[in-house]
């Protein structure tokens, strides 16, 4: 190749290298460098730093809140994977059948309203409707005659996950009806013509013709669940802060407060190793999913 | 569609009406509630949390905007719009990069882009802490610029790579031969050719750096350097209280971005599903 083509060809570069600097520095290296914390034994105050091997991830299978970290990051996978992508496509399914198109449109966006506005103000807004005393949870059992069932929500063990979770599914489930729902409109109208004039009914229509049609969404939202379910951090902070009694933390929040409150840098890190190799897993499979799409028009 | 409607499918229809119409009621309720309750004093709020405001002052808005919250806002937008432009433009020339010009190991540098989407920010938080302490832009303005463009950078890279490789080459392979540099090229054809894909990112890069908590909150301490989203849970532990006060200002975080979801719903939604599916 003369030379000319080859400097031609390096200074191509310069449309990609503003890109993969800031990707190379501020995305890879710091996940290369966590490793590495991850073998130390670190104060931030002190200073002090000694290598430890891997005496950080023995630590982490010994300590109890890292395990119910880890269970309350999975319980927040299966509930959401129940109510975020079978529930939201369930109800795509209902709100596509619906014939007024303008009906459609306002249900989907009502439903999406929630996803729009940050998790902060959802959290927030939710911490007051669980308030025990002024909030409206509560004032509506009692209105109804379930005073037995008034509490605090976030107050106690027993349920605050859960009404964390709960606020959760109330934000996110419209962005999986909308993406749900654009799936369902790319399914030829045909087909459905089809299914009808073999006068198959609206439920066997939706086991038999849109649930496989949608596999690849199913499975795609499905794996972005579960990797968000692992991620969750804002609405804890926000609602609970991990509490009462660390009951509520999650791999996110326990990383922080190992790190950033406890001082302890090398356990934060290895915290971190834990949720990368997750994390990881689950964009793989996504790759893999992606890969080999089934169902093509 | 057509379908038989009987009884039975009567029944079922009123039913299916009456469950999304009752969603529909869990989702507006606590949102109807939240911008009213911004109306509200403190003892009308401990009082009866479904009554109407007595008096529709926006003395609560008043004292949200002076506490705090305007500062919060004025940094929110800066450091939307700096992230957005920085993002969009420098992502824009990395997929003109990997789509339309001839680059040495062009499958390595579009594997090594694309694969940052794989990569979850919490994963990198400690060493990111430490770099930024160290380069002395932790607790500023430029840490959230920096991190928000280097974290979107791999999502809309995609997006918009995706849509330039559809484009046909036709058009600015005529404009190469023309004599127009591929600089002109770039700005003159293919990215007003990109515009649909280009409005998405925009406004899903909005969205995200708007909303974003966990960067937000660990990067940032002063109150001249807080975003929206921290900046609430300040004024909850500072005036929280003021429950109205709170509410307000959750108000007039939430409005932007649910009037440009409004506005821009058609664009936002294509982003999302080419973002998730292709």
């Amino acid at each position: 190749m003369p030379v000319r083509a080859i400097v031609r060809r390096t200074l191509g570069l310069a449309w990609v290298v503003p890109a993969l600097v800031l990707v190379g520095v501020f995305v890879y290296l710091p996940l290369a460098q966590n490793l590495g914390f991850s073998t130390l034994e670190w104060d931030i105050y002190s200073g002090s730093q000694e290598f430890v091997g891997l005496d950080n991830y023995r630590r982490l299978l010994d300590d109890p809140v890292f395990w119910s970290s880890f269970g309350d990051n999975l319980l927040y996978a299966v509930i959401s994977i129940v109510f975020q992508v079978f529930g939201a496509l369930v109800l795509a399914a209902l709100v596509e059948s619906v014939r007024s198109e303008r009906w459609r449109r306002s249900l989907r966006a009502i439903y999406f309203l929630p996803s729009a506005i940050s998790l902060t103000v959802a959290g927030l807004l939710f911490y007051f409707i669980y308030e025990p005393n002024l909030g409206p949870l509560n004032h509506l059992l009692r209105a109804v005659g379930l005073e037995q069932f008034t509490q605090a929500w976030l107050g106690q063990e027993s349920t605050a996950m859960y009404a964390i979770i709960a606020m959760s599914q109330w934000q996110g489930f419209g962005y999986s009806v909308l993406l749900f729902a654009v799936a369902i409109q790319r399914i030829p109208s045909e087909i459905y013509g089809a299914a009808a004039i073999d006068g198959v009914g609206p439920i066997r229509r939706f086991v038999h013709v849109t649930l496989p049609l949608v596999r690849e969404m199913t499975g795609l939202m499905a794996i972005v669940t579960i990797s968000g379910a692992f991620q969750v951090f804002n609405e804890v902070m926000v609602m609970t802060g991990g509490g009462p009694n660390n009951s509520t933390q999650v791999l996110g929040t326990w990383l922080y407060r190992s790190g950033f409150v406890r001082n302890n840098f090398g356990y934060a890190a290895a915290i971190a190793t834990v949720l990368f190799v997750i994390t990881l897993g689950v964009a793989m499979a996504q790759l893999w999913v992606t890969r080999r799409r089934r169902v093509e028009w | 569609m057509v379908s038989r409607l009987g009884f039975l499918g009567v029944i079922a229809r009123v039913f299916v009406w009456a469950f999304l119409l009752g969603l529909a009621v869990v989702v507006l309720y606590p949102l109807l509630w939240m911008v009213l309750n911004g109306f509200k004093t403190n003892a009308e709020l401990f009082g009866d949390p479904f009554a109407l405001p007595v008096d529709w002052s926006f003395d609560n808005y008043r004292k949200a905007w002076n506490r705090g919250v305007s500062g919060y806002l004025t940094t929110s937008v800066l450091v939307t719009v700096t992230s957005t432009v920085a993002t969009v433009f420098v992502s824009a020339w990395a997929a003109y990069g990997l789509t339309r010009v001839d680059i040495p190991f062009n499958k390595t540098v579009t594997a090594v882009i694309l694969g940052g989407l794989m990569l979850a920010p919490t994963v990198a938080l400690v060493p990111l802490v430490k770099m930024f302490q160290a380069m002395g832009l932790y607790n500023s303005f430029w840490a959230l610029l920096i991190l928000y463009t280097a974290f979107r950078i791999p999502f809309t890279t995609f997006l918009i790579r995706a849509y330039m490789i559809d484009l046909p080459r036709e058009v600015d392979e005529a404009a190469e031969m023309d004599g127009a540099g591929r600089w002109t090229a770039f700005w003159r054809i293919t990215l007003p050719m990109c515009k649909p894909i280009i409005t998405s990112t925009v406004l899903l890069h909005i969205l995200f750096t708007w909303n974003e908590y966990l960067f937000a909150m660990v990067f940032t301490s002063g109150s001249g350097v807080q975003t929206l989203p921290v900046g609430l849970t300040s004024l909850m532990s500072k005036h929280g209280t003021e429950f109205p006060v709170v509410f307000a200002g959750m108000v007039i975080a939430a409005v932007p971005v649910v009037l440009l979801f409004f506005f821009g719903q058609r664009y936002i939604v294509r982003g999302l599903a080419d973002g998730i599916g292709k």
